[in-house]
């Protein structure tokens, strides 16, 4: 198994690049790479398969993210790198659930984390999970309608269509007053 | 213009819509409207967030979509730690573990208690029928002796009185006359019998006693005795030596003579007692009176005594001191001939043969 995971796994370069060039394949190749070595750690030490998922996919987005912002420097190996920040992620979720014992099994040479990046992404995580719920408050069809024109960019013409508006200024009045409700909504939250 | 107006321009500013002319004045009324400033600075905040919001859900169904693909199942077996099989064993399997050793241990405690109930009581039946056992075999023996005693007391005229034995003597001639410590027969008695080694016991009296050497004699005088045979020991006069193995014959024990071993390990005696030997042997009270032989077979001294105190310290009277008091026996005392024995038969025999042949000469005294 492991022979078949060293042949399959990326070097790091090609996954920088791939996540650049948001290549699929590259993303699934590094995936597929250091899950199992994630897993290991986090059922080892208290954790299921399902948290070792969680786990997992955030250090991804967090790789992903700093990738994408461009101010990913690879000071390690690709795999120290995501497993120190495995290790981070579980260490704050098992105090968090105060099942920390204090000790930690480890699988792998891990580097200290700057947990800058760490806080980063879960101050995100808190803006997005308000996003999601102020959308889905919103309700159609205000919420395709700025999923539409916000996210998937589609011109005013597309939605008047896809809507039924008779014409561009109901559906923009429209969009606007959608707006002002998901800004409402996504500030009321705290 | 509107709220909806501006958003439209704003919107169309942050695309790029604008032509330049439009940018340049749009850019000038956000210098001088910090209103308006703001409002482009959220909206563009806010969108982006939108933007981001979107990018991370749709990263996340790609992941998940990968995730799925993996067989984590598999891998979670693979992965493992797997301390030993005994931890995995109890991991997987504690509360079967549980049940069965509490059941186990229910089981053993019942099984013992009843066990238990009936291992207590069984021994002590057993005991008890054991001893009920040896009680009628021991009350058969008694009576068996009982009526073997009859029968003896009714067919010989021997006497076998139960009475008190105090100490050994031993013969000095064939016709009777025996040697024994003067304590063996002081005080007050009513007769006084000796019994040889075959059990057979004859009424004695007391010639003679001289206290100071603490020796007596006796003779038997029994119709039924019979002359011993000649005597194949004799007295040994002169001194012996420190270190001289020597022999001790006596009723210690029961019926029959107990032989003992031992040296002489002073000349003298208790407190310096010039008339004694110390001699290292082991004897008992029964011992009194009895013969110390030395390797040759000849009577060095009467065993007398021992020190309370001082383990294996006896004494024994020398046989000078011996030869003394029958040299003081008065001749009319005399109902027979005492005439010593000078010849030793039995120097060069071994010691099995020396004592064989010797026993018949010691007798246990009985005083009543």
């Amino acid at each position: 198994m492991n022979k078949e995971l060293k042949d399959s796994a990326p070097t790091d370069s090609e996954v920088i690049l791939g996540i650049l060039n948001n290549s699929e394949s590259a993303l699934k190749r590094l995936y597929t790479a250091y899950f199992p070595m994630i897993l290991q750690l986090i059922i080892n030490n208290n954790g299921d398969e399902d948290d070792a998922k969680d786990i997992y996919q955030e250090a991804i987005i967090v790789l992903y993210n700093k990738v994408k912002a461009g101010d990913f420097e690879l000071t390690s190996k690709l795999k120290t790198y995501i497993y120190s920040i495995c290790r981070r992620l579980w260490l704050k979720k098992l105090s968090h659930h105060n099942r920390y014992g204090g000790d930690i099994r480890d699988f792998q040479e891990f580097l200290p984390v700057d947990d800058e990046d760490v806080d980063h992404h879960s101050d995100r995580d808190i803006q997005f999970n308000k996003m999601e719920s102020a959308l889905r408050l919103l309700g159609e069809p205000c919420k395709t309608i700025m999923e539409d024109f916000y996210i998937h960019n589609r011109s005013m013409q597309d939605i008047c269509e896809r809507f039924g508006y008779t014409n561009a200024d109901n559906a923009k009045t429209q969009k606007y007053k959608c707006l002002q409700r998901l800004k409402k909504l996504f500030f009321q939250q705290k | 213009m509107s709220d909806n107006q501006l958003l439209e321009v704003i919107e169309r500013y942050l695309n790029g819509d604008m032509t330049a002319a439009e940018r340049k004045e749009f850019e000038l009324l956000r210098k001088e409207n910090a209103d308006v400033d703001e409002k482009v600075v959220e909206h563009q905040l806010f969108t982006n967030l939108l933007k981001q919001y979107a990018e991370r859900v749709e990263l996340e169904s790609r992941l998940n979509a990968i995730h799925e693909e993996i067989d984590v199942h598999t891998l979670k077996e693979d992965l493992m730690v797997h301390p030993s099989w005994i931890v995995q064993l109890w991991r997987h399997h504690h509360s079967k573990i549980s049940v069965a050793a509490s059941v186990a241990i229910f089981a053993v405690l019942t099984g013992m208690f009843f066990a238990g109930y009936f291992a207590n009581k069984e021994p002590g039946y057993e005991q008890l029928s054991n001893k009920l056992d040896r009680v009628e075999a021991s009350t058969n023996q008694l009576n068996n002796k009982t009526n073997a005693l009859a029968k003896q007391m009714g067919s010989k005229n021997h006497m076998r009185s139960p009475g008190n034995y105090r100490g050994s003597g031993f013969a000095l001639s064939s016709n009777g006359y025996i040697v024994t410590n003067f304590h063996v027969v002081s005080g007050k008695f009513d007769s006084l019998y000796v019994q040889n080694a075959d059990g057979d016991s004859y009424r004695a009296k007391l010639i003679y006693s001289a206290p100071q050497y603490d020796i007596a004699i006796l003779k038997i005088n029994d119709d039924s005795f019979e002359n011993l045979p000649a005597l194949p020991y004799n007295l040994k006069r002169s001194k012996s030596d420190v270190g001289e193995e020597v022999y001790a014959i006596g009723y210690s024990e029961g019926d029959s003579p107990v032989f003992d071993r031992g040296y002489v390990s002073s000349l003298n005696g208790y407190k310096s007692d010039s008339s004694e030997y110390r001699i290292s042997i082991p004897v008992n009270p029964g011992n009194s009176g009895g013969p110390l032989i030395n390797n040759k077979g000849s009577i060095i001294g009467v065993v007398s005594g021992k020190q309370t105190e001082t383990e294996g310290a006896s004494y024994a009277k020398k046989a000078g001191y011996l030869f003394k008091a029958i040299q003081n026996v008065p001749l009319d005392s005399l109902s027979g001939k005492l005439s010593l024995n000078n010849k030793n038969t039995l120097a060069g025999l071994s010691r099995v043969q020396q004592y064989k042949k010797m026993q018949k000469y010691v007798f246990m005294v009985k005083v009543y």
